[in-house]
């Protein structure tokens, strides 16, 4: 492997759509403004020069029409990756989606393949209001049939969306809207990530925390301000909600005895509420010696206004109470 | 219009007009005898739009079928066998026995497969046609709905896309004058072809009941969708005989039995197709009633098979929700 370099979460991903065209001549992007314009987050940037407008294409402005020929192209050997441009607008793809796309293959008895990515721009943090700032990943972690990532890192977000394009199911990749700039050392050369894997992205014996795509970071954050205290917090980023890997968190709960859960989405039914129940039905559940603890998205849609809406999210002082307060044993 | 179509390729067109009817009486009776575990939309009146619009088709060629759609499968080319199969929940069905009636779905005939949404499968017949033009493989894609579905946004979203680039895909209108219990003049407002004329799309309507008609019309959109020159839209005006599904006995409180009657003694698609063979003196009446005993028999040969094929172990429920 050649040395890593340090580009942003966009470049990782448009890297990764790079690649994945180069070597696959039936993977081809579509979504709306992607082309000419490079994607309302940059993230295809360059790529209409690069690949033509055959194989990057601006669609009409419709998300069903995106995800439902996205499905079509998909069962007939094509590999497309769709780009819906706000996550909220997936709400106009859901049937072609759910009903769709997740369940041909099982419906079929196995005949079919639907070999597409769907990534979508998630998360709040951008001013952009309660229908620009949805993060819906629980729904979709519902449907049998589709698998659900949210890497947290450029070198995540690389090393996943290629293992999703690869895959022959139909895969929803979350990205992040904070995370688009920010850097992180990535090979230059293909990789993949296999897309059931959690990694443990720092150690620690007092709490394991449990987090996804930018609340990792937050997380990373806060577990540096509880180092001065002395208190060591090991975190862990399932980077695949569905399928999910629990192994290392069970392991992790079992040595700290406490598990916090955080995530940006709101809290009630969310995919905390999922990491909760495995843990509990789990071996780690002997080793608690506290009550675990979620610290997610209040139940409101994201508001306008700025301290609204961090209000609305967990932030690292957030985490850092919640946590501090889950060592010393206030819960 | 008749001319261009020889006398085997019409009677082959009787053949699959009549294997669909018995198909679907045979499908009437097992649900009728409590042997079928679902629903079953009947496609009896409407063969002549199925079997004329497939016979345009080559075997590769895509379709994408709804809920009333027994009669695409066999115009596409399945075996009645193991249709029958499926509609029994066995795991020689094409769908193992997990799809049943609305979602009988055979690749290796072009066939995408049924679907249980109305318009659902409006984006992936549009897609197979965008795939078949990336590929440059000279498919096209039919995409089968109802009067009903026009109702759907998707239609004309997928229409504007198509219409805009192209694509190899002909949407093909089944107006059997009703959605479920509803007349389509309280559903649909205008004349259905101006929905797709609004998008550029080229339009044609065609007699539903006359599968020389429906034959001759899709040769022709056929040829265009491979000449490049784009989508079509076809409404065929047609009826179908049986209720909105199976258990849809008394219809009279939508529509009359009058109506039903007509239909059935004056626009029958198989009786006029073989009156017409039989005045123009290209076959006769013992030619036809072969055909109607030969489909007969491999409906009952079929239908034996699925009774007497066995389930699907129960532990296939955990098999195929990924790939
Ligand atoms: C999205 C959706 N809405 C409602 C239904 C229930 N439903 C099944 S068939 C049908 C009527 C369809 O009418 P049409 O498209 O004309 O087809 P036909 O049954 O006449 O062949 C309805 C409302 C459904 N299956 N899917
Ligand atoms: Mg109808």
């Amino acid at each position: 492997m050649s040395e890593p370099r340090e580009i942003t979460y966009a470049q990782a991903v448009r890297e990764a759509l790079r690649q994945a065209m180069q070597r696959d001549p039936q993977v081809f992007l579509l979504g709306e403004d992607i082309g000419v314009y490079g994607g309302a987050f940059g993230v295809t940037d360059g790529l209409l020069d690069e690949f033509g407008s055959e194989r990057v294409r601006d669609t009409p402005l419709s998300e069903a029409v995106i995800a439902g020929t996205a499905i079509g192209a998909a069962v007939t050997g094509m590999r497309p990756v769709a780009e819906i441009q706000f996550m909220d607008f997936i709400t106009l793809a859901m049937e072609q989606l759910v009903l769709q796309a997740a369940k041909m293959r099982y419906m079929f008895g196995g005949k079919a393949r639907v070999p597409m990515v769907l990534r979508t721009p998630a998360g709040s943090g951008t001013g952009a209001a309660a229908q620009h700032s949805e993060s819906l990943e629980a729904w979709f972690v519902h449907v049998p049939g589709l698998k659900v990532v949210m890497p947290s890192t450029p070198y995540d977000a690389k090393g996943l969306l290629l293992a999703a394009i690869a895959d022959d199911n139909p895969v929803i990749f979350i990205e992040h809207k904070l995370l688009y700039k920010t850097k992180g050392f990535v090979p230059e050369e293909y990789y993949t990530l296999p897309l059931a894997t959690s990694e443990i992205k720092r150690k620690g014996k007092d709490l394991t925390l449990i987090a996804t795509s930018v609340l990792v970071a937050r997380a990373l954050e806060a577990a540096t301000q509880l180092a001065q205290e002395g208190i060591e917090i090991e975190i862990i980023d399932p980077r695949t909600l569905k399928p999910l890997d629990t192994a290392a968190m069970i392991q992790s709960v079992c040595k700290t005895g406490k598990a916090l859960v955080v995530h940006e989405a709101p809290m009630t039914g969310g995919f905390g509420g999922e990491i909760v129940a495995q843990l509990c039905a789990s071996e780690a559940f002997d080793f608690l010696d506290a009550p675990i603890r979620r610290l997610a998205g209040l139940d409101v849609p994201i508001p306008y206004n700025r301290e609204l809406e961090k209000r609305a999210v967990p932030q690292v002082a957030d985490i850092v109470r919640e946590a501090r307060a889950l060592v010393r044993g206030e819960y | 219009m008749t001319e261009h179509i020889d006398l085997e390729q019409s009677l082959h067109m009787y053949e699959q007009m009549a294997k669909i009817r018995a198909f679907e009486e045979k499908v009437n009776e097992l649900y009728k005898s409590a042997k079928m575990p679902g629903l079953a939309h009947l496609y009896s009146g409407e063969e002549a739009v199925a079997v004329g619009v497939c016979e345009a088709l080559k075997r590769d060629d895509y379709i994408t079928s709804t809920h009333r759609g027994h009669g695409h499968c066999l115009a596409k080319g399945a075996k009645v066998d193991r249709m029958f199969a499926e509609l029994l929940g066995k795991e020689a069905g094409y769908c193992r026995g997990k799809g049943g009636s609305m979602h009988i779905a055979d690749p290796d005939s072009g066939n995408l497969g049924a679907n249980a949404i109305v318009g659902g499968s409006m984006g992936i017949a549009t897609g197979a046609a965008m795939s078949a033009k990336m590929r440059k493989s000279g498919q096209v894609a039919v995409c089968f709905f109802g009067d009903g579905a026009l109702g759907q946004g998707l239609f004309y979203e997928v229409a504007n896309m198509a219409a805009l680039w192209k694509l190899p895909v002909i949407y093909v209108c089944e107006n059997n004058l009703y959605g479920e219990y509803t007349h389509h003049t309280e559903t649909a407002a205008g004349e259905f072809i101006a929905r797709a004329q609004a998008f550029g799309i080229h339009t044609e309507i065609v007699d539903g009941q006359d599968v020389h008609a429906v034959y001759a019309t899709m040769q022709k959109l056929v040829e265009r969708a491979r000449r490049g020159e784009g989508p079509a839209f076809l409404q065929c005006n047609t009826y179908r005989y049986y209720g909105h599904h199976v258990g849809d006995i008394n219809r009279a409180y939508y529509r009359a039995k009058d109506e039903e009657a007509d239909w059935r003694a004056n626009r029958d698609p198989l009786t006029i197709l073989a009156t017409r063979l039989i005045a123009q003196k290209l076959t006769d009446a013992s030619v036809i009633a072969r055909i109607d005993a030969e489909v007969n028999a491999e409906v009952e040969t079929g239908v034996a098979f699925a009774l007497d094929a066995p389930f699907p172990d129960v532990r296939e429920v955990n098999e195929d929700v990924y790939a």
